[in-house]
C-alpha cells in the first residue's frame, strides 16, 4: 500500500515512518507538515492510505477529510482521545491511533485495514442479572434526593471532592468520592478502569488499547485495571 | 519527582540504533523550540496559543514515559483554552525536567 504521512510535528512523522518501515506492506511515498500541501499532492497522485494528524495549525486533519471528494483510507493520529467520535463519523477513516503509537497497536491497525473488518468485543451479558439493571441509586443534590436507574448510568468520574455521574439523559455532579459510590454500584455491571473513572461496562461500544468508548465519551483505561476489564469481556 | 525514560523510543527502535539516535536528535531540536514558543505565549497572555503548544508538548511527555504528566497536561490544555494559566508553574517544572533529561542523553 502506498501511503503518506501528514503531521506538523517532525517527531510524530518520524514515529509513523519508522512503524511503516517495519511493515513490509507499506510504502511511504511522501510526508507533509501541513494539510494544504498534502491536498495538492493528493490531487495528482493515487494513494492507498493516509496517516493523518488531527491537530494542525490552520487546516486540520478533519478539514482535510471533508475536503477530499474520493478520499483513500485514512488512519487518524492524535494525542486526544476526545476526537475519536468525530473521526468515526467519516467513512474513509478506518482507524484511530492515539499517540504515542506502539508497534503492537500499529500492527493491529494494518491488519484491520487489510481485513477491513472492525473487531468489537462481545460482552458476557449473561453474567448481568436483570435485578441489577433494574435497581436504583439515590443521589443527594442541593438537599434533593434524585433517583437514578443503575442501568442508565454510563460513567462516573472523580472530580476532586466531587463526582460527575453521566447517565443516558443527564449529567449530575455530586459531593462524594469515587470510592463511596463504587461501594453502592453492583460489581457485575460497574468496573473501575482508571483511578478517576468507573464505567457501566454493559454500555461499552468499543475498546482501543488504552481507552473504551461509551456513548460519545472516550474513557482511559489504566494499565493496572486493564486485565480485570479484559477478564470481564467475553472475547472471541 | 518525575523521571523521563527512553522505554518507548527503545521499543520503537528495536535493533535500529540509527533510528534511535536520529529520533533523539529530533526531540532535542523540537522540544526547546516548542518550549520557547509556549513561554512566549504565556508571557504574552495568549492562552489559546499556549494551549496549542501544550497540546504538542504533551505528546513528548508520553514519548518519554511520563504518563501522569501527560494527564496533567491534558487538564492544563483545557484550562488554557478556558483562559486560565494557573497550572503554568507546575507545567514548567515538568518542562525543565525534560529539558535536563534531553541534555543529558
Amino acid at each position: 500500500m502506498n501511503c503518506i504521512i501528514i503531521d506538523d510535528e517532525i517527531s510524530a512523522r518520524a514515529i509513523v515512518k519508522q512503524l511503516c518501515a517495519n511493515t513490509p506492506e507499506l510504502d511511504v511515498i511522501q510526508e507533509f507538515d501541513n494539510a494544504i500541501e498534502a491536498i495538492k499532492f493528493l490531487n495528482q497522485q493515487n494513494i492507498d492510505l493516509i496517516f493523518l494528524d488531527i491537530h494542525m495549525p490552520g487546516f486540520t486533519g478533519i478539514d482535510l477529510v471533508e475536503t477530499l471528494k474520493n478520499p483513500p483510507k485514512i488512519v487518524m493520529t492524535t494525542s486526544d482521545t476526545d476526537f475519536a467520535i468525530a473521526a468515526y463519523e467519516y467513512e474513509a477513516i478506518v482507524d484511530y491511533l492515539v499517540k504515542p503509537i506502539t508497534p503492537e497497536r500499529f500492527t493491529k491497525c494494518i491488519q484491520k485495514i487489510k481485513s477491513s473488518v472492525v473487531k468489537r468485543p462481545i460482552l458476557d451479558s449473561s453474567k448481568v442479572s436483570p435485578n441489577d439493571t433494574d435497581s436504583d441509586l439515590y443521589i443527594n443534590i442541593d438537599r434533593r434526593l434524585i433517583k437514578l436507574k443503575l442501568s442508565e448510568i454510563l460513567t462516573v468520574e472523580a472530580k476532586g471532592d466531587y463526582i460527575d455521574i453521566k447517565t443516558i439523559n443527564q449529567n449530575y455532579r455530586v459531593h462524594t468520592t469515587l470510592k463511596k459510590i463504587k461501594e453502592k454500584l453492583p460489581e457485575n455491571i460497574f468496573l473501575q478502569i482508571h483511578r478517576s473513572f468507573i464505567i457501566n461496562f454493559t454500555k461499552i461500544i468499543d475498546i482501543e488499547d488504552n481507552s473504551v468508548l461509551i456513548e460519545k465519551s472516550v474513557i482511559p483505561i489504566s494499565r493496572s485495571n486493564r486485565p480485570e476489564l479484559m477478564r470481564r469481556l467475553n472475547l472471541l | 519527582m518525575i523521571t523521563p525514560n527512553l522505554n518507548y523510543i527503545e521499543e520503537l527502535s528495536g535493533d535500529d540504533e540509527a533510528f534511535k539516535q536520529n529520533f533523539i536528535s529530533i526531540l532535542k531540536d523540537e522540544f526547546p523550540d516548542e518550549k520557547s514558543e509556549y513561554l512566549e505565549n504565556i508571557a504574552a497572555k495568549s492562552s489559546m496559543e499556549a494551549s496549542l503548544n501544550v497540546h504538542k508538548l504533551k505528546h513528548k511527555f508520553n514519548i518519554l514515559g511520563l504518563e501522569d504528566s501527560y494527564h496533567f497536561a491534558v487538564t492544563y490544555e483545557e484550562e488554557l483554552r478556558g483562559g486560565s494559566d494557573k497550572l503554568h508553574e507546575e507545567f514548567l517544572e515538568i518542562l525543565e525536567i525534560i529539558d535536563g533529561f534531553l541534555k543529558s542523553i
